[in-house]
């Protein structure tokens, strides 16, 4: 239980971490989405994209084919086919950029692809994510993507010249404007005034003090009763407090037994074999109850180091 | 961060009845005890709304999704003073978090947001880059100006100006009549819609490229501009010389007033961005660049509906009619525009926090 046992993920995320005030006056903290998990989204979006633009095709492919075997004759084919062409056409152009507007204008803010990652989009400055802003982030991806990836695909052949690599060069500060600020925000996003932000989507977890050790002080298997002294409980602060408590709700006997052990070395206890868990709960809510009473009267002790 | 999506969709939640509030021997457990009812209430509130389904949601869940949204919301900032269990502060910090994205979320519908955008909000964006637009104009008369010059100077030009699709029979020195039939009228209408769809989309992603790259400060904007007109110079300059000017302006019209008074949109919303950003004035270069952008988006769904309209005229009318007919179809779309951009006016209504 010391600092290095924070997970690489808290680490991580307290530098993208960013405070917003609601009017209530709640500070509520967004974190900024991991650009890794904002390439996945857009890998999962494209690949949508392309299988519905594949299925599509064929489904329209087959009709066609179809309507010249009835017809017998792809010269005048007349207003069927035409309309098929048009329907496709169009339906082209929805792809490449409905997609993502439908989606990031309706109450999840996220297209499907960052709604499995755990992104949304959101506004920059805590106000409504309007349309125009939807529709002005999205128009950019041309210059983003598109192009970039053109140029980067045909610029080292040699055909454009030096144009043509200064051309590349000059995309790909479009393409990679993401990765040179820290708000992670793409041209689109600049322009648009949003950014994209983890949602998290979290259940409630259950009580810890309402059963158990945690609640009697005693074990349910031995009937021990666990009590703790002013002195035994002083060694440990939020810190530590909280990492206890992740090791209970994940509950696994091993990372029990280990945490147990190392509480009771330092607390001078000589604890007994097979009763780990209910030790546990029990250490948990009497340095809760304790740490809660301090903080009641404004003492706060961020971890044993304090 | 564990996947929490695709868990939450395949598996059906169950959920325990919460254990009775005496039971729990921390004063701060007793706290989320009492108000979990609430809490739970809103996320299903919450998860109804995410997922579009306004339409199932009872009357009373509305009226009280502002009252709960505040007691998870003061929940939160009691339980960050007195409660250290850092599960329920996480799920409460999620809660207030969705809660707020839909209390303070777009309360409109794409409906909505549309028929705002043509009532008012699409002409008052249109005014509000005036200034890009006479930049755009100046650079599209320069663009034609230039075109008409060069190839009158050195015909050479005309076959690097104008792009190979063009080439049919409109080359310098074709004949009169060459050049009379491709400005004829056809006789039927079959093919003419496909022609319509493909020219939209084409000219779509034209306008959208001349918007996107005025984020490097406009200049490939302009750029784009002057060397689109060019080639619409260096065309002019040929059928003024085989005696065909007012046909040619006819032929282009019927289309162009609409077609060129989009792309001209276009541009000056790509260079209003660029401009705001290079000149920011007292705002913040972000602030300058995401209003402008939002104005900008704006034009741009209109210059979309334009070029659709745009696509249509050019296939139907400018095919099918004679010449005088397409002279009056272009004015009139052209006075039509001006007018719904610049006469139609409308009281700025109070929505504008954007």
């Amino acid at each position: 239980m010391n600092r290095s046992a924070s997970t690489p993920y808290e680490a991580a995320s307290a530098k993208r971490r960013r405070t917003v005030v609601t009017p209530e006056g709640i500070a509520l903290p967004f974190i900024v989405g991991a650009r890794s998990a904002r390439a996945g989204a857009l890998i999962i979006d494209y690949l949508i994209i392309t299988m519905t633009v594949v299925a599509v095709s064929l489904l329209l492919g087959w009709t066609f084919s179809g309507l010249i075997d009835r017809v017998g004759d792809a010269e005048n084919l007349g207003g069927a086919a035409e309309f098929i062409f048009i329907a496709y056409i169009i339906f082209l152009f929805l792809a490449r950029y409905g997609y993502f507007l439908a989606f990031e204008m309706g109450p999840r803010g996220a297209t499907p692809g960052k709604r499995l990652v755990g992104l949304r989009v959101a506004a920059r400055d805590g106000g409504r994510l309007t349309a125009e802003a939807v529709i002005a982030r999205n128009l950019l991806r041309d210059i983003e993507i598109f192009l970039p990836l053109v140029f980067v695909l045909t610029a080292p052949s040699g055909e454009g010249g030096p144009a043509g690599i200064a051309a590349m060069l000059w995309f790909l500060v479009f393409m990679l404007f993401a990765v040179f600020n820290r708000d992670a925000m793409r041209a689109g996003d600049l322009v648009a005034g949003t950014w994209v932000v983890e949602a998290p989507r979290k259940t409630l977890a259950a009580a810890l003090s309402t059963e158990g050790a945690a609640r009697l002080g005693s074990s349910d298997i031995t009937g021990v009763e666990y009590k703790f002294g002013e002195g035994e409980l002083a060694v440990y602060g939020e810190y530590e407090l909280q990492t206890l408590e992740r090791v209970l709700r994940d509950d696994k006997p091993e990372a029990i037994a280990a945490v147990a052990e190392t509480i009771c070395r330092k607390i001078g206890w000589h604890p007994g074999v097979g009763d780990e868990r209910a030790f546990l709960e029990a250490f948990y809510a009497q340095l809760r109850a304790r740490l809660e009473g301090g903080m009641r009267f404004g003492k706060r002790k961020a971890d044993k180091f304090s | 961060m564990k996947a929490p999506a695709i868990r939450g969709w395949f598996s059906k939640k169950t959920v325990d009845a919460p254990p009775a509030i005496e039971a729990a021997a921390l004063r701060s457990d007793r706290f989320r005890l009492e108000r979990e009812g609430d809490w739970m209430r809103l996320e299903s509130i919450l998860k109804r709304m995410e997922s579009g389904r306004l339409r199932g949601l009872p009357d009373e869940d509305v009226l009280a999704l502002p009252v709960l949204y505040r007691t998870a919301a003061s929940s939160l900032a009691v339980a960050r003073e007195t409660s250290l269990d850092k599960a329920t502060l996480a799920y409460l910090e999620s809660l207030v978090q969705r809660a707020w994205f839909q209390v303070y979320g777009p309360r409109q519908g794409f409906f909505g947001w549309f028929r705002g955008f043509l009532g008012g909000g699409l002409s008052r964006s249109v005014r509000e880059i005036w200034l890009d637009m006479c930049i755009a104009l100046a650079a599209m008369i320069a663009g034609t100006v230039t075109g008409y010059l060069l190839v009158s100077r050195d015909q050479e030009w005309y076959y690097r100006l104008v792009p190979g699709q063009f080439m049919d029979s409109r080359v310098p020195g074709a004949s009169r009549e060459a050049l009379r039939q491709t400005l004829a009228i056809e006789e039927s209408a079959a093919g003419l819609s496909t022609f319509a769809a493909s020219l939209f989309s084409n000219n779509a992603g034209v306008c959208i490229l001349a918007f996107a790259l005025g984020f490097a400060f406009g200049v490939p904007s302009l750029m784009l501009l002057v060397h689109n007109m060019a080639v619409l110079g260096a065309m002019w300059w040929l059928y003024s010389e085989a005696g065909l000017t007012y046909e040619f302006a006819a032929w282009l019209s019927v289309h162009g007033t609409t077609e060129m008074f989009a792309i001209l949109l276009a541009g000056a919303a790509g260079i209003h961005i660029g401009r705001s950003m290079a000149f920011p004035g007292a705002r913040s270069i972000m602030t300058a660049a995401a209003q402008s952008g939002r104005r900008a988006a704006q034009v741009m769904a209109g210059v979309v509906l334009m070029l659709i309209l745009a696509a249509v005229l050019e296939a139907f009318p400018r095919q099918l009619l004679g010449t005088n007919e397409r002279f009056v179809i272009g004015m009139t779309m052209l006075a039509l525009w001006l007018g719904y951009f610049f006469a139609f006016r409308r009281k700025r209504v109070t929505d504008d926090a954007v």
